[in-house]
């Protein structure tokens, strides 16, 4: 990752931050934290805090027999010693965090866009079934889709900005909007728009790219 | 709520479970100081014994966490929800990761049982929920990015008063926050659990990770 941290603005719940801490968010989620964490240094320390709780309530639920011993694990250990030190290595300064590109497959250039109208396109990504995840790519000036108006949706944006009545939302912040929120979002002029989306509500399709896209949504 | 404060202030208007954890935290920080500074504590032992699997290998330290934290994590995995065989595997699971991995522990950062509760937590995500689980991305270590002594024993301080406040909560609470975190509580229902005090643990952790990005550059 880059070693410059841009100033981020719109960031993290507590209840978004716990809920990662203590593993039990939809996996689509998951993926949305973990990328905006990758971004912004003081949701990474909060995150820390939350799951300094998780290591309290660890050492407070008492203790339970193990069947298995010390020389079990040490013989799993001895098994696969090429495993003992590996080394993260980063070494790029891409658009996508890593934790996006395992799921992308790459970066912005390996994304599978499909069109969604209004020269709006959408692409996707394989997650657990409760909730859903999509990289949207916005033309600049344009209009972000509606909010789905159930359920929770949240917005990274990865490149580029959008704007609504009030706030602007560039690389690294994150819109965490409700079934209350009923706004029209724009994407900035200049660039178009790259987010990475979350919604905990099913997608709607309609047409024939609608089938397409929920075939492909159902991997 | 996070904040940057150092001193930890009552608000007003925050549900009950924060206000117990906090005035339980302020009552306990008093206490804790003293004893903290007078003798070897439990999270100093650990992170002694981390320091030595990390350079050396080290089989009798290992052991030693070993003891003290399988079982702990085996009861954590069952009072999530799994069963004893589950549970068991992924224990020894989580502590093999515990010796691979222990190169990537940064005692700034988190405390012994922190860093093994993450560990427990993506196992039982990846073994028993079969999820994957995205993690951000780790922060390069460099040998000029070792952490100050001072660091290391400031967080654990902030550890050892964050156990101490959540078991002097009253009893309601704390079973509240547990089920938080042995993942009976739906991610909407997490949003009563916010307000716990978590400022002063947090400015430590953001301190520690200014200066690993100043040694990256």
């Amino acid at each position: 990752m880059k070693n410059e941290m841009r100033k981020i603005n719109h960031h993290l719940s507590d209840a978004l931050l716990m809920g990662y801490a203590a593993g039990t968010l939809p996996e689509a989620f998951n993926l949305v934290v973990a990328t905006h964490i990758s971004l912004c240094d003081e949701c990474r320390a909060r995150l820390g805090a939350f799951e300094a709780v998780g290591g309290a309530v660890l050492e407070d639920v008492g203790a339970t027999d193990m069947s298995s011993t010390l020389s079990d694990v040490f013989d799993i250990i001895d098994a696969d010693k090429d495993q003992v030190r590996s080394q993260p290595t980063k070494v790029k300064s891409d658009i996508f965090p890593d934790a996006l590109r395992d799921y992308v497959g790459g970066d912005l250039d390996s994304v599978k866009w499909r069109s969604v109208g209004m020269g709006v396109k959408q692409a996707i990504l394989p997650t657990s079934r409760s909730a859903s995840v999509r990289l949207l790519h916005i033309p600049a000036g344009g209009k972000m889709p509606d909010h789905g108006h159930r359920g929770t949706e949240l917005t990274l944006v990865l490149q580029g900005a959008f704007k609504d009545e009030e706030d602007r939302f560039g690389r690294g912040d994150i819109e965490i909007a409700t079934e209350a929120d009923h706004h029209t979002p724009i994407a900035e002029e200049g660039q178009a728009c790259i987010c990475l989306a979350a919604t905990d509500a099913p997608l709607k399709f309609n047409g024939v790219i609608a089938r397409i896209a929920q075939k492909f949504a159902q991997i | 709520m996070l904040n940057d404060s150092e001193t930890i202030e009552a608000p007003t208007n925050l549900p009950i479970v924060a206000e117990a954890a906090r005035s339980a935290f302020v009552k306990k920080t008093v206490r804790k100081r003293r004893a903290v500074s007078a003798s070897m504590t439990e999270d100093n032992k650990w992170t002694d014994c981390m320091a030595r699997v990390k350079s050396s290998q080290d089989r009798e330290a290992f052991a030693e966490l070993f003891d003290y934290f399988g079982p702990r994590v085996k009861a954590f995995l069952m009072k999530s929800g799994s069963s004893m065989s589950m549970a068991e595997e992924c224990t020894q699971d989580v502590m093999v990761t515990l010796w691979r991995k222990a190169h990537m522990f940064d005692a700034s950062r988190a405390s012994v049982s922190t860093w093994i509760f993450t560990i427990a937590r993506n196992r039982r995500i990846d073994l028993i929920r079969k999820e994957r689980r995205p993690e951000p991305d780790e922060l390069t270590w460099g040998p000029e990015a070792e952490p100050e002594q001072s660091e290391v024993l400031g967080l654990q301080q902030e550890s050892e008063q964050l156990v101490a406040a959540i078991a002097e909560l009253p009893e309601k609470q704390r079973e509240l926050i547990q089920k938080a975190y042995f993942g009976d509580l739906t991610h909407s229902e997490i949003a009563e659990q916010t307000g716990l005090p978590l400022g002063t643990i947090k400015s430590r952790i953001r301190l520690a990770l200014e200066r690993l990005r100043h040694a990256m550059k």
